[in-house]
This record gives structure tokens, sequence and C-alpha cells, in this order.
């Protein structure tokens, strides 16, 4: 197969040849390539580009469910921006924002980098460590909420009681809720940031190292001057997914609050938990898709900053 | 030749099997998925399809968390179901979407319905119409853990029957730790569970109030009569200590694992404390007021036909309806369900009454009220917040009504269609 298309694009590569099949060489391939983009193009256009834009309709409407949709201008959004309750999701979204990526993006680096040197029992630890990320995070929020609960059954107030320290609500207060929610969040991730870490450990060459050292530059140098800046790649991708990721925080929320979803008192709702509700407790569906929309353009912001914050100087 | 004996059978067969589905006629009949009602139903289903030979009923079930949406997606499609399973709090909501026929009068007459089921039926009624009637209706009661009120000196057949009492009993039962840690409550505090339907309408209307006015269209409780049933609420976990919002993290948990004196709690819950074995539990009526007012807040699942039924369709769904609204479907129910029938006939037989644990919960229903919620996951978590602010955030009881009343208008202005 190879050589009779290679035969032919020799052929097609002599002049006149061109003439005879119609199309040039680079054509040809044009439409190959082409070809085998169309299938993911289409099914993207259809299952994501088209959705996105009708969403985008649906926030313009007062859409339920039930009636037809009815064009109200940007009802929506000033409902949306003068309503209390967002702003209090709001600045709860950007707190797991604000303080999980950094503190999860310094956990997982520092123990990938220890990890990294460890040679006893190395998989065994790498693997406990990325345990909570092949667990579903139902099951976990879940189990998370039990260790929370206050006396007689919660396990940490137990071990509190036992140390003498004063037993604490956790999820029960409205200052501890969020922070409470967001170590599991942290926690369940931390095992895929080691593993990419290590891997981006692993492909700086040792050369490097040991160049450095001949020259003498301490363990601290090291990692400011040849570490840190080679694996900036992997941290430009750990940065930007993890921050998705804590601006989606939805699971973790929903499981340890069920009985009063993103509370108490809203403390711990995040944008999509009040998406969510907004759409399938109320049936608003336009404002639902309003709060999307804003949550889009978020995701947005926040991924481009990133993007070029981190770039590459050149 | 035996080949031909053969087919001359098989053409026979087929074409008599022709004939039956074109007599035949199919109708889907919608609810959620909870094993007991889904098994009732099938077995309802069978007795019906027995005397309706030229029937057949479509069982199609949803997770509850689905069933709402399904049904409303199901009917944008223009599909759906022909008699489906919906709560009475969603009626506004459906009937404003046209997704319900009015109960056609002849099958179901209007003063039949009014004199035979119990009042409440009337949630199901918008202007002159009834959209819907159910099989069965469920009410609260009292559950109270017998081996914890002996174990308190308490006469385990004698439960509490005023609210001074219930505080009594609950702050013998009540046990904490050195350090003042709940490990025993006398009672459950959940807001999330059915202490809501009881503070709006048992409390409130016990303390002289009505929760609302204009067909439950405008909020009436930020006055004295809910001032003093969310004090008289708060202060069972602020002043009296006889439990705690969140201890085992749900009220229902807490006295399933024995460690909660009493709990209010509905008809829906007896199957999951049957099963119960480490102790006795009995049932009694919500507690009354000194002056010895009652009351109880009930609510059901109703059936009703969908508005795009049609034809044949729609006469076997009146036939389907008005069999599972009858005496014989209630008794089922019950035996199989454990909800109570919703005629006063099928419900009120003496054995019923007599009854130490359907007992309570039908002598609730004679007294009972049925909230029109309008968006009834918004009101609800209005009542959570509202406790909760007390509760976490020490905020005065009088603030936190206030507060609750205009938000809860505000759902309710929201919703409306």
């Amino acid at each position: 197969m190879t050589v009779s298309v290679e035969r032919k694009g020799a052929a097609l590569a002599r002049p006149g040849g061109m003439r005879a099949s119609g199309f040039s060489m680079r054509t040809k391939r044009l439409l190959w390539v082409w070809g085998f983009l169309a299938l993911p193009i289409l099914f993207y256009s259809v299952i994501r580009f088209y959705p996105t834009l009708q969403a985008f309709w649906l926030s313009l409407t007062n859409w339920d469910l039930l009636r037809p949709a009815k064009f109200i201008g940007f009802t929506n959004y000033t409902k949306l921006f003068s309503d209390p309750q967002f702003w209090k999701v709001f600045k709860n979204t950007f707190t797991y924002l604000i303080l999980g990526t950094p503190i999860s993006l310094v956990l997982a680096f520092a123990i990938a980098f220890f990890l990294d040197r460890v040679r006893f029992l190395h998989g065994f630890i790498r693997a406990l460590y990325f345990l909570p990320y092949l667990t579903t995070a139902a099951a976990m929020a879940w189990v998370w909420r039990w260790f929370y609960q206050p006396p007689p059954i919660g396990i940490i107030n137990d071990v509190f009681g036992m140390l003498g320290l004063p037993q604490q609500p956790f999820i029960r207060s409205t200052d501890q809720a969020l922070y409470s929610i967001m170590v599991t969040a942290i926690w369940a991730g931390l095992g895929f940031q080691i593993i990419i870490f290590m891997a981006g450990l692993r492909a700086i060459s040792t050369t490097f190292y040991e160049a450095a050292r001949i020259d003498g530059l301490g363990e601290w140098a090291i990692l400011r001057k040849i570490t840190l800046p080679l694996l900036k790649p992997t941290t430009v991708f750990l940065v930007v997914f993890s921050s998705i990721g804590f601006l989606r925080i939805f699971d973790q929320v929903y499981n340890m609050t069920t009985n009063d979803p993103g509370g108490p008192l809203g403390s711990t709702k995040p944008l999509v938990l009040m998406i969510y509700q907004t759409a399938f407790n109320s049936y608003a569906m336009g404002y639902a898709a309003a709060q999307t929309v804003v949550l889009f353009t978020i995701l947005l912001i926040v991924s481009l900053l990133q993007l070029w914050i981190l770039r590459e100087k050149k | 030749m035996r080949k031909a004996t053969l087919f001359a059978g098989l053409v026979a067969g087929f074409s008599t099997f022709a004939f039956n589905a074109a007599q035949a006629v199919e109708i889907e009949y919608w609810q959620y998925v909870f094993d007991t009602r889904v098994k009732a139903m099938d077995q309802l289903i069978a007795e019906f399809q027995k005397a309706n030979p030229d029937i057949t009923v479509k069982h199609v079930t949803f997770p509850y968390a689905d069933y709402q949406t399904r049904v409303i997606a199901a009917n944008m499609a223009g599909q759906g179901p022909d008699v489906m399973q919906l709560f009475y709090g969603w009626l506004d909501k459906f009937v404003a979407g046209e997704l319900l026929q009015p109960l056609p009068a002849d099958t179901f007459p209007h003063d039949k319905i009014e004199s035979e089921f119990f009042p409440i039926v009337s949630a199901m009624k918008r202007g002159e119409d009834y959209y819907g009637l159910p099989t069965a209706v469920r009410s609260l009661a009292l559950f109270y853990n017998k081996k914890l009120f002996t174990e308190a000196g308490l006469d385990p057949n004698n439960p509490p029957k005023t609210l001074d009492e219930f505080v009594a009993a609950a702050e013998k039962i009540a046990k904490h730790d050195a350090s003042g840690n709940l490990t025993v409550a006398g009672s459950t505090l959940d807001m999330g569970g059915q202490d809501h339907q009881w503070w709006r309408e048992v409390l409130i209307r016990q303390y002289g109030g009505t929760p609302y006015t204009d067909n439950d269209e405008k909020v009436n409780y930020d006055n004295e009569a809910g001032i003093q049933a969310l004090k008289f609420y708060t202060s069972l976990q602020l002043e009296k200590k006889i439990g705690q919002a969140g201890f085992m993290d749900e009220g229902q948990a807490a006295f399933r694992a024995g460690m909660a004196g009493m709990t209010i709690d509905g008809t829906f819950r007896l199957g999951s404390f049957k099963t119960i074995k480490d102790f006795e539990w009995g049932v009694t009526e919500l507690p009354a007021n000194a002056e010895g007012v009652r009351s109880n807040y009930a609510s059901y699942f109703a059936n009703a036909i969908s508005a795009k039924t049609e034809g044949e369709e729609l006469e076997a769904s009146k036939k389907f309806l008005a069999y599972l609204t009858s005496p014989e479907a209630m008794d089922l129910w019950l035996k199989e369900v454990g909800e109570l029938p919703a005629r006063r006939s099928a419900a009120l037989t003496e054995k019923n009454v007599q009854d130490p644990i359907y007992g309570p919960f039908l002598r609730g229903l004679e007294y009972a009220h049925t909230t029109l919620f309008k968006d009834e996951a918004a009101q609800r978590q209005n009542a959570i917040d509202m406790a909760n602010r007390v509760l976490l955030e020490g905020q005065s009881v009088e603030d936190s009504i206030k507060q609750a009343a205009e938000a809860e208008q505000e759902i309710i202005d929201a919703a409306k269609p």
C-alpha cells in the first residue's frame, strides 16, 4: 500500500502528472487530513459547540422547560448580579480556587520531589497517593462526611476528645465547612498531580544535575535554577487543570451536604451547585443558563490569564 | 402434509395474535423507583389486567431524582405516560405546563370525591377541576424508642401527649458526656427531615397562627405565632439541650441507631423502621399543645391522566385510574407499602384505627393540613436556613423569622406561573 502510494506520489511529482489526477499531492493530503478531522469536528459541533451556543441564547430567555422560551433580554443577568446569593456563591467558588490550587500544587510538588528520591517501597507509596484519585468522589465524600460528624460518631472529633482538644463542628459550621470540604478535594486530586509532577521530574535529564553538582551548586540552587524552570510546562498544565477542577467543584460539596446542599446557610455552595439547583430543582432553565455563561466566562478568563502569566518568555 | 398443517397452525396463531393486538389497548404508567411501591403497582396492574383483558398497562419507573425532569422532558418530546404519579406539590407546575387533563367528571364526580376521600385531596383541585387522585396518603406521627423510655424511668406504654410532656420526656432521655457533648438525644432535630413540616403546619397553628393565607400564596408567619413556634423549636437545642441539629448526621439515622428517644417522621419511614432489631419502638400522635390543639401535615402522591391521552387510551386510562383509587387497591397499598388509604371508608376501619402503628397516623389525618407548595425544595431550604441562622449564627428568632418570611414570599411570587 505504502509502496504504491509512494509510486503515485513520484509520478505526480513529475510535470504533467498533476493534471492527470486533478489534485496536487498537497491538496490530496489536505483532503485526507480534513477527511479524518471532519468526524471529531462534526462530533464536537453537535455535542459541544451547538449546545454552548444554545446556552448563550437560553440565557436571554425565561425558559422553564414547560412553556416555550420567551426572549427577555438581559433580565436574567441583572437579576443574577443583584442576587446576594450569587455573590456569596461567587466568593465561595473563588475561595476554593485561590486556596485550593496553590495548596494542592505545593503539596503535590513537595511529595513528588521527595518521593522521587525514595527507593524503598517507591511503587507502593506512589500507589497509596494515587488511590484516592481512583475512588469515586461520591463514596469518598460520604466517608469524610462521617469522619467530620460531631460526637459520638465522628472519628476526628473522637481523636480530638482523646487528645483533650475542643470538639469542632466542621461541616455543621458556617466558618469551617468550606475548608473542611476543600481539604477532601485537595486530598482527592493529590495523587494525579503527584504522578504528573514525577513524570515531569523524570523527564529532566540527569546531565543537568551532574553538571550543576560538578559546578558546586547547592540543593536549593539546583531546585530553583534547574528543576523548577524545566518543570514549567508540567506546572502550567497542572495549574490550569487544577484551577478548572476547583472552579467546577461539585461532587464533594453536594455529597457532603445532601441534607442541606451547599449549606449550612450556603457557606459551601459553589457556582456549579447553584446552577444545578436553579436548573433541576426550580426548573428556571433560562436563569441557570445565564449562570452557566458566567461560569464559562470565568473559566475562560482564568485559563487565559494563567496561560499568559506562565507563558514562555522569549 | 405435516408441513402444511404446521403452516396452517402458524398462520392461525399469527392471525389470532394480530387480532388480539388490534383489540388490545396499551397504556403507559409512570412512577418513581421505590421498591415496595413498584412491587405493589405490579400487583395492582396484574389484577387490573385480569379484570380488563383488553387493556395492557406498561409500568415504567425512573429514579426519584430524575423523575420530574423525565416527565417534563418526555412531554416536550410529545411522548410520555398516559397515567402518571405526581407529588401534590408539583401540580401548579404540571397544570401550567399543560401536562395534565382534568379528571373527566363522568368517571370521577366531584361530589363523590369530596364525600369519600379525605379533605386533603382538595390540593389536587384547580379552579373547578380535579387533576388527580391519590391511592394513599401520608401523615406524621411521633416515633419513640421504648427501650430508652424504660431506661429513663418513663412508661413505655404512655408516650407524651402534649408538648410539655414531650419536652419533659426528652429531657429525661437526653444524655451528655463530661464535656457537654450530646451522646443520646431526647428527640431528633432535623429541619431537613420532617421538622420543617412540623414547624410550619403544626407548631405555628398550635401557637395560634396560620402559616399562609390566600391559598398558601401569602406568607403569614412573621408574627407572634411564628416567633413563638420557632422559639420553641430552637430552644429544644439551645436551652433544653434535648437534641442537636446534625446529630448522627440525620434524625432518622439517629433514631434507627437507638441514639434518639423520639423522632417525628411520616408513614413512609415505617418500612425502614420495621427492620430495626435492637429495640422496640412505638408510634403516637404528634403532641397537642396545652389547650389540646392538634395538627398534622399530610401529603401524597396522586395519579393523574396526561393531557395528550385521548380516544381508546383515554377510556383505558380512566378505567385504570378508577381502579387505582378503589378501596381494593388502597387495601393492597396499605399492606405492601404501609401508606394510608385515601378514602375514609377504606382508611377508618375498626381494624386500622385500633392498629397500634397505623392508628396514630390515621387519627392525625382527620385534622391534617396540606401545604400548597409552590417550589417545595426552595421553601424547605428556606426553613432550614431560618433555623440554622438561629442555631449556628446566633441571629435572634425575630430577625430570622422576618428574613425567612420575606424570602419565602419572594420564592412563592417567583414561582407563580
